[in-house]
């Protein structure tokens, strides 16, 4: 395919929604008020986990200003799953998590809720809600969940097998999957150096600045509106609907500007007790988290346990990997342990594994997806095993990845073969790069690590509306994460040659976009953006319709060229008609032009990626700073370039955070003791140096503009990158996360005491 | 439901007044650690007294024999003050990794006093350049050293109805200088796991003729070590001296395990940092 060219692809203009954000006008998810709204609160569970004998409400509701209390009796019990395209949600299981029905599987649970005139009256009263509990052992790790005699969390779980295995009573075990190539045990009989590391990640939490928030109203006809900080509006309406058994077409979810996500904002959580309050009380309910409440009962991902061996020959040709992966899914089933596993070997061409996942359920928080769910911490096994063994035959690392990388052609592990895909391009940026040529400064390691993410496809629609006055407008159902909106803008300005800043791309409620599926799965900028260009192209056809009518031509005679309507054969009367010359005619020649498009593409063309960190690290003190950092990665075709470059930097700024220093600190009993950002320490500004990126374009086939998904892959690599450059700034190999002071010095201290000065 | 009334009397009197009628009345200052406290359900004060129309609460005045800083006198006030930055830039480092910009606006060092924090930042090199609090109460004024104003966390000299006016600090001594670090896992907007403030004064010869050594976040309160001062006075400052101290300074320590660090990371660390601000206040003093 020839390189297309583009006029307004490619280009940086402002975004359409950047002054009202940059001047606090966006009004996202708490910033609505209606009239007579009430103040909603969650009560939570003081336990990690513990049998709900009975709720007394009677004394909080006597409280002056309470109108309504909700607990797990006043849900409906379902038995329904939401197909989500990648997975689906069991709907039982998330309503249980929004309202403990007998149990409370972990501290922060939600037990009942209540609305009141005030949000001082509804704390007032929430203190006087009187919950007996028996308590129960909390399981707290994976190893603990799956010993005999371990305390179970759901006496009916059942492990969810593929390839099916013999069950034996009520397990926290609740899924296990396996992958498998060739000849494992020969593969490592031919190896000349085999490395084997147990790896270990922290549970960590998105850290989106804004917290859940929503308004629901009931009107008297029973029809309903949420206004709600969400990925997903039309995921918020029927997950709603199925949890509380309404008809979801009475259910209107009007998106707010969300301050973040990263998968976080997919569950619902406050919308069905909203709901519930809104309906018992007949005003508007508003529910805002705090801080704390985000921490302990939104978000996070999994606490990860690796254990992977890998064996290549002496040139570094990688002969055979073996990994057993448990990830935590927290109080219900659905970690990303399979996505782990089918990442984890996805870059590299590998003749001979076996992978294992397990789901396993443990008394902390459910896991919610966050960005590239479940890769990065199999990476981070992956990629420290691939540079042990560069380092063991002393190869380059750079190298060692070449000849290792999967191309076109190669099976994925995961079954099809690859399309066309960038792995072997952006390690050849790599190796071109100005970091990886320059010298490393003294106290600095270096670390390379790379990572693969699949990218969604699913469905989209969008509507494009022309102007009389040759403007343009684009209608999608995607809450804009990423700058999704002034991608989509440049799409219109390109297929129809109207300047970007005469489009108006917004985002609708669930009454008036399209259907269209999450903003997830790093999918809006290439499925919506797909339904974005062919609703373009429908206007184009629409317009060539009109430019026949107005020369007088079947449409056969007019053709789409240089951002207009030409003639096929032009003559005096007969000139090329630009949209605005044309729009000007509409109502004389048809009335108003809309486009419209619905698609449902296959998923997008994989991406790759691979970063460098620079680590400095004061080995008396154990602290390490990154001081310098790129990050390089196929992006398909980035559309606005500075939103791709922003997706890349922000992914890295989170691994980073991720292997660094965040972790949810939990004591004995399971209560998280760091729930706020000054003890749960994200990286702030000054913690990192500007992230530097280096974009690869190889276009996804059967994209019009060759886009793939870039949000999430960037997410992958930070963690072996950082641990990787820990490993050569002091030659140990940490398989722990996160890499705070305190963990950093003691492998200081104990292996080489006489290196650290001071000190007791 | 619970009500705060709020009070801004002009006078230290009439601070006192309110305080002895209102047993539930507590100190706003900048109100950076009590308004989160409050928000976060942790105090719940009947009255918020604000004293920052108290105008010796607000103000700066320099002496021929030293420094009274205002109990109230915003960060943002002490960090741009000249003489302060010369005399102490030990105290005006600390001062200044209060927070952020917003915070340095509003947060005092009174507040970062009696909030009683074993980590607060001000308070190492308050104790290392001899400062002294000055209280007022019912029954009159009085003197404590700042080493002594700390109780354990949260807990203060102050009694019932009491309040913090003003620290006095003496103007140095020639050849005098101190310094303040702290350690945190990232480079701002943090707690420190462990610091240090130091204050050194030499002799023409280069000699340590007095030191002043104290840590912060690895006790109950922020400490004086005695021990780790004495490992540097009679000394040029040397390398082996250093590493006294700060083998002193790790011997003072009793750390626990929290969120924030192991006890033995702490006890490690702060005599690293002994050590580093040590030499950090000697260059200084040299200079001078
Ligand atoms: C985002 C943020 C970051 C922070 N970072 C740091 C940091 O890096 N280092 C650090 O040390 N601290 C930090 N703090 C804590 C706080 O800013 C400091 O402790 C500050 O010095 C408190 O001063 P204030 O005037 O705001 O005190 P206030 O909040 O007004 O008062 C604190 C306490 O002292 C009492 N009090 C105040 N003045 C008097 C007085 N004159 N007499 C008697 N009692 C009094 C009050 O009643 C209250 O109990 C931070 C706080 C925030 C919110």
């Amino acid at each position: 395919m020839s390189a297309p060219t583009f006029t307004a692809v490619g280009t940086r203009p402002i975004r359409h929604d950047g002054v009202d954000k940059v001047t606090g006008r966006a009004n996202y998810g708490a910033d609505l008020s209606l009239p007579g709204m009430l103040y909603g609160v969650v009560v939570r569970s003081p336990h990690t986990h513990a049998r709900i004998v009975s709720i007394d409400t009677s004394a909080a509701a006597k409280v002056p200003g309470v109108k309504g209390i909700v607990t797990g009796k006043d849900v409906p019990l379902i038995d329904a799953k939401l197909g989500m395209g990648e997975g689906a949600l069991d709907l039982k299981d998330l309503s249980d998590n929004a309202l403990a029905r007998s149990k409370a599987l972990y501290h922060g649970h939600a037990v009942a809720a209540i609305a009141a005139t005030s949000l001082a009256a509804a704390h007032e009263a929430a203190a006087l809600v009187r919950v007996e509990y028996e308590i129960l052992e909390p399981v707290l790790t994976v190893d603990r969940a799956m010993e005999s005699g371990a305390p179970i969390l759901h006496d009916t779980m059942t492990t969810q097998a593929r390839p099916p295995i013999e069950q034996s009573g009520p397990t926290n075990v609740a899924g296990r999957m396996e992958l498998r190539r060739g000849d494992i045990e020969q593969g490592f009989r031919d190896a000349d150096v085999i490395v084997e590391h147990v790896f270990r990640t922290p549970t960590s939490h998105q850290g989106y600045i804004e917290p859940h928030a929503c308004v629901a109203r009931v009107n008297e006809d029973g029809r309903i509106s949420i206004w709600t900080s969400t990925q997903g509006p039309f995921l918020v309406r029927d997950a709603t609907a199925m949890m509380l058994g309404l008809d979801a077409a009475n259910v209107k979810v009007t998106p707010s500007e969300i301050g973040g996500g990263f998968g976080g904002k997919i569950p619902v959580y406050l919308e069905p007790l909203a709901v519930l309050l809104a309906r018992m009380t007949q005003r508007p309910v508003k529910m805002v988290m705090t801080r704390d409440e985000v921490f302990r009962a939104t978000g996070p991902t999994s606490a990860t346990k690796i254990r992977m061996k890998m064996g290549a020959k002496r040139d570094g040709t990688i002969v055979a990997a073996s990994a057993s992966l448990y990830y935590e899914a927290g109080a219900y089933r659905g970690s990303p342990s399979g996505a782990g596993a089918m990442c984890a070997f996805a870059p590299y061409r590998i003749p001979n594994f076996f992978i294992e996942a397990y789901d396993v359920v443990v008394n902390k928080p459910k896991v919610a997806a966050y960005r590239a769910p479940g890769s990065p911490m199999a990476a981070l096994a992956t990629e420290s095993l691939i540079d042990e063994i560069a380092t063991q035959l002393g190869l380059d690392k750079v190298e060692i990845r070449l000849k290792n990388a999967v191309q076109e052609g190669d099976l994925a592990p995961y079954g099809p073969p690859y399309g066309r895909i960038g792995f072997r391009e952006v390690l050849e940026q790599v190796r071109n790069s100005d970091h990886w040529k320059s010298a490393v400064k003294p106290g600095v390691g270096r670390g390379l690590a790379c990572g693969f993410w699949f990218n969604a496809g699913m469905s989209s629609s969008a509507t494009v509306t022309l102007g009389a006055d040759g403007s343009a407008a684009v209608v999608t159902g995607n809450p804009d994460i990423g700058g999704t909106r002034a991608a989509q803008a440049l799409m219109v300005a390109e297929e129809l040659g109207v300047p970007v800043e005469r489009v108006r791309p917004s985002v609708a409620d669930t009454d008036t976009a399209g259907y269209t599926d999450l903003t997830a799965g790093s999918r809006t900028c290439y499925a919506t953006g797909m339904a974005v260009v062919e609703a373009s192209r429908d206007v184009r056809e629409q317009l060539r319709g009109r430019a026949a009518k107005i020369w007088g031509v079947p449409i056969e005679e007019t053709r789409w060229e240089h951002g207009r309507v030409e003639p096929v054969n032009p003559s005096a009367d007969r000139q090329p008609l630009t949209v605005a010359e044309i729009a000007a005619k509409l109502s004389k020649t048809g009335g108003p032009i809309i486009g419209r498009a619905a698609v449902n593409p296959p998923m997008a063309g994989p991406a790759f990626a691979a970063h460098i960190c620079d680590l400095e690290v004061d080995r008396e003190t154990g602290c390490s700073r990154v001081v310098r950092y790129t990050a390089v990665q196929d992006v398909g075709k980035a559309v606005h370039p500075s939103y791709v470059e922003g997706q890349m930097q922000g992914g890295a700024s989170q691994g980073i955070g991720w292997a660094l220093n965040e972790e949810y600190v939990y004591n004995a009993s399971g209560v998280m003791e760091n729930a706020g950002f000054l003890d749960y320490r994200m990286p702030v500004a000054s913690d990192l140096p500007m992230i530097d990126t280096i974009l690869v374009e190889v276009p996804t086939p059967g994209h019009p503009y060759g886009v793939r998904g870039v949000g999430e892959v960037p997410i992958v690599p930070p963690l072996a990158a950082v641990a990787n450059a820990m490993a050569d700034a002091t030659g140990i190999r940490f398989t722990e996360l996160p890499l705070s002071p305190p963990r950093v010095l003691a492998r200081l201290l104990e292996e080489a005491p006489a290196a650290v000065g001071a000190g007791a | 439901m619970h009500t705060v009334r709020y009070e801004a009397p002009g006078t230290i009197a009439g601070a006192l007044d309110i305080m002895a009628s209102a047993p539930g009345a507590m100190v706003l200052a900048g109100g950076t650690d009590l308004l989160v406290q409050y928000q976060s359900g942790l105090k719940r004060p009947a009255v918020f007294l604000d004293v920052k129309r108290i105008p010796e609460m607000m103000a700066i005045v320099v002496d021929a024999d030293g420094a009274t800083i205002g109990a109230a006198a915003p960060a943002a006030v002490i960090c741009a003050d000249r003489t302060l930055q010369a005399w102490y830039p030990g105290l005006v480092e600390g001062v200044h990794l209060i927070g952020s910009t917003q915070i340095q606006g509003r947060g005092s060092i009174g507040g970062n006093l009696c909030n009683g924090s074993p980590a607060a930042d001000s308070v190492c090199a308050l104790i290392a350049d001899r400062a002294v609090a000055r209280i007022a109460g019912p029954t009159g004024t009085r003197e404590v050293p700042v080493e002594a104003f700390m109780r354990g966390p949260g807990r203060t000299a102050l009694a019932p109805g009491e309040l913090l006016v003003a620290v006095r600090l003496p103007k140095p001594a020639p050849h005098t200088a101190d310094a303040y670090q702290r350690l945190i896992p990232r480079s701002e907007m943090d707690i420190a796991v462990a610091s240090c403030g130091v204050s050194l004064t030499f002799d023409a010869t280069g000699t340590c003729t007095a030191a002043r050594v104290a840590i912060g976040a690895v006790a109950p309160t922020p400490l004086l070590v005695l021990d780790a001062a004495a490992a540097l006075v009679g000394t040029t400052v040397d390398p082996e001296a250093l590493d006294r101290a700060a083998a002193a300074a790790s011997a003072a320590a009793h750390p626990i395990d929290d969120r924030r660090g192991t006890a033995a990371y702490r006890r490690t660390v702060v005599g690293v940092l002994t050590k580093r601000v040590a030499a950090l206040a000697a260059a200084r003093a040299k200079e001078r």
